[in-house]
């Protein structure tokens, strides 16, 4: 989806996110900028239907007005030359915020190997968007119905074993950032390299003053996704218990669809 | 003859009434009391009282007004003074500033000056007889307004009254800071900050929401569009968690998040509002000040069936307004005193379940002057709970701070400013929690009327 932000566009940079707002009743939805134009003064954003917000996201046409925009927040990736290559790796969703840290990391003339990874060809996307800001690209999906049949970790191993990396980012699934910081951590007779990850956590006003996004590093400090994130070094981060704060609403994201489902019914009937 | 009349009592809603809704719990004086409570003010020659608010609102003046039944002249009287009346007449703390310094306390009770204060704005409001206080000619020069929280909303609307040219940028999508997002509806209606707002569109004053200066845009940036003058009023906001095991557990939370859940979001309205909350059977709030209140009392109308307040000194330190806490307690409330949290226990999925206390006893004064908690060997014990909150304060704010390096500030991250709110940047003026830490609605307040006048002779020298 593409927003016409012009001051947000011209601020924005990879790394950094929006929150939005549909409507009046809606939740503040924090979402990565996934591109951005400056001449049109655009940003783009990819989303998933996963719950009713984004489900309501998704019937809103060319045209429409968003209620919120807010942004950039976050902060914007630290880009720099690499004497050797990057690995990117965009899991599902987490490929469209890849794009714009490809893109940057290329344009300051750096190798990018890009790894794609979902769990069947047709939730794969931006291929050739993909391909225009990397070296190599890489496709991999669960089913084997394009690409590497496997998970991204596999090709990584491969690479890291190859070639030396200077540095791989991993956006995607918690999961699976958590098990591509378990291959680049130096254990399991694998290179050590640096990586880092974005972190999308539950937040609300994204501006570091709710603490609901924050983050467990290895050593027990809390950090805050929103301002001292959204990228960071994986290899501090305690996933499990990201994995676990992830799940503290679930109840209720069932219930809040379940709800939308009867009004819809409802409002069916009466017409 | 005026020591007869008995301190006006505010109605309220009835305690077993109030704890299933969300309604206002004061329901304010009639005019018949408010004219009674007036009648009460001796009209002291060298007011005490004014010398104990931090606007010096000439006080014994508009008490005079509501006497004599003017209240259009009162409320027209006490704009001067204080832009915002029907807020502060609800959330100062009068009985330790005004109220305290009323020579009618000496021997019998103080001057209700805020519900007076409270009365005077919701006849305004209610009557819809709002006016357009008095502004000096636009002058055409641009300031800019760095959040819309008290301090904020003040300096706007003193510099708007001098004439310039005012935008308030505001990081959230409403207006009011923690107006909105911390003090929750039956202590403030939400209404009654957005018609405050409405005010100060009147006086001319713009408001950009969903703006976050420092990220959107930079001191620079406003400087290149015209702002002569920049104020930062953001507040301090990011939210302190007790470094004890278990604090990222599931429904741990900051009270900054549940009061924004809450107030800001409306998760009490879920799902008919988006957002939601976690509750559970038994609420632990950490903390003794007004934001710990707050939220128990909204656990409380969540339908929580036990909500304890879990506070490391005792009744005597607790930093909370008196009225809250008895508010809080006719609500059932549990306070469980000199007693502090160790440790937090989960579940299996990581969810609290428990949390571990530790009896304290009073020692020696500390810095703050108040008598350190010292913890009592092997006075453990446990309190079973589903949700904690931790209300125990806040630190700085770092997202504008940062994007200003040149700004001076002191170790705790705080802005460094004057007297008056001048920063070391000749062009930016701060004041409230970002300056002071977390403190009150009103001494924000104080602080965007001091910095206006500053920024006024600034400007216009």
């Amino acid at each position: 989806m593409v927003l016409d932000t012009p001051l947000i566009s011209k601020k924005a940079h990879a790394g950094n996110f929006i929150i939005i707002r549909i409507n009046e009743a809606g939740e503040r939805i924090p979402l990565t900028i996934a591109d951005y134009d400056r001449n049109e003064g655009t940003i783009t954003i990819v989303f998933q239907i996963v719950g009713k917000s984004t489900k309501l996201l998704f019937t809103l046409n060319e045209g429409d007005e968003l209620l919120d925009v807010v942004g950039p927040l976050g902060n914007k990736i630290h880009i720099k030359k690499y004497e050797n290559p990057v690995v990117i790796i965009g899991g599902g969703v987490g490929i469209a915020p890849c794009y714009p840290q490809a893109k940057e990391l290329k344009e300051a003339g750096n190798k990018i190997i890009f790894i794609l990874g979902a769990r069947s060809s047709e939730l794969l996307f931006w291929k050739d968007k993909s391909q225009a800001v990397c070296d190599e690209l890489i496709i991999c999906t669960d089913d084997g119905s394009e690409g590497i049949k496997g998970v991204v970790t596999d090709p990584l191993k491969e690479i890291i074993n190859r070639e030396a990396i200077d540095l791989v980012i991993a956006i995607g699934p918690m999961i699976m950032m958590k098990f591509v910081v378990l291959t680049t951590e130096g254990k399991m007779g694998l290179p050590k390299v640096d990586t880092m990850v974005s972190l999308n956590t539950i937040m609300v006003d994204g501006t570091g003053m709710c603490g609901g996004c924050r983050f467990l590093t290895k050593e027990g400090q809390t950090y805050f996704a929103c301002v001292d994130g959204p990228d960071v070094d994986g290899h501090t981060v305690d996933f499990d218990n990201l994995l676990q704060r992830a799940k503290i609403f679930s109840a209720q994201e069932t219930q809040s669809l379940s709800f939308d489902e009867q009004n819809c019914k409802a409002l069916n009937k009466n017409t | 003859m005026a020591k007869k009349i008995p301190r006006q009592k505010m109605r309220e809603q009835a305690p077993s009434e109030r704890i299933k809704n969300f309604i206002e719990v004061p329901l304010g004086l009639t005019e018949e009391m408010a004219v009674l409570e007036a009648e009460r003010c001796v009209q002291c020659p060298k007011p005490l009282c004014v010398a104990g608010c931090p606007v010096n609102v000439d006080i014994p003046g508009f008490i005079k007004l509501i006497k004599e039944r003017k209240f259009q002249e009162a409320i027209a009287y006490i704009k001067d003074y204080n832009i915002l009346p029907a807020i502060c007449g609800r959330v100062c703390p009068q009985e330790t500033q005004c109220e305290a310094e009323c020579i009618m306390g000496k021997r019998w009770e103080p001057v209700a000056i805020g519900y007076l204060e409270r009365f005077i704005a919701d006849w305004e409001r209610q009557n819809k007889l709002k006016e357009c206080p008095d502004c000096e000619a636009p002058n055409n020069i641009k300031v800019a307004i760095v959040g819309s929280g008290p301090a904020g909303l003040t300096c706007a609307a003193d510099l708007a009254k001098y004439g310039f040219d005012v935008t308030i940028f505001e990081a959230l999508h409403k207006g009011g800071g923690v107006l909105v997002y911390g003090i929750p509806e039956f202590r403030l209606p939400k209404d009654i900050v957005a018609d405050e707002i409405e005010t100060l569109k009147m006086l001319g004053v713009k408001v950009q929401y969903n703006f976050i200066i420092g990220k959107i845009l930079t001191i620079e940036d406003l400087r290149e569009m015209g702002f002569k003058a920049i104020f930062i009023g953001v507040g301090a906001g990011l939210p302190i968690f007790l470094d004890i095991p278990g604090i990222n557990l599931n429904n741990v939370v900051s009270a900054n998040e549940f009061l924004t859940r809450a107030n800001l979001m409306k998760a009490y309205k879920f799902p008919d509002y988006d957002t939601p909350i976690n509750i559970g059977k038994v609420v632990t709030v950490i903390g003794g000040g007004n934001v710990a209140m707050d939220s128990a009392r909204i656990a409380l109308r969540l339908s929580a069936e036990k909500v304890i307040i879990v506070y490391r000194r005792s009744e005597a330190e607790m930093p909370a307004r008196r009225e809250e806490y008895h508010h809080g307690k006719e609500e059932g409330i549990e306070f469980k005193f000199l007693t502090n949290p160790i440790k937090l226990i989960g579940d299996d999925a990581g969810n609290v379940k428990e949390m571990e206390v530790i009896k304290m006893e009073l020692g020696e004064p500390d810095e703050s002057g108040r008598r350190r908690p010292i913890p009592i060997n092997n006075s453990e014990f446990i309190i079973e709970t589903d949700t904690v909150i931790m209300a125990i304060g806040a630190r700085a704010n770092p997202i504008l701070t940062k994007a200003i390096p040149e700004l001076k500030l002191n170790k705790w991250g705080y802005i460094e400013t004057d007297d008056n709110g001048k920063t070391n940047i000749d062009d930016v003026y701060s004041g409230g929690d970002i300056v002071t830490g977390s403190a009150t609605v009103i001494s924000a307040m104080g602080a965007g009327r001091k910095a206006a006048k500053a920024i006024r002779e600034y400007l216009l020298k």
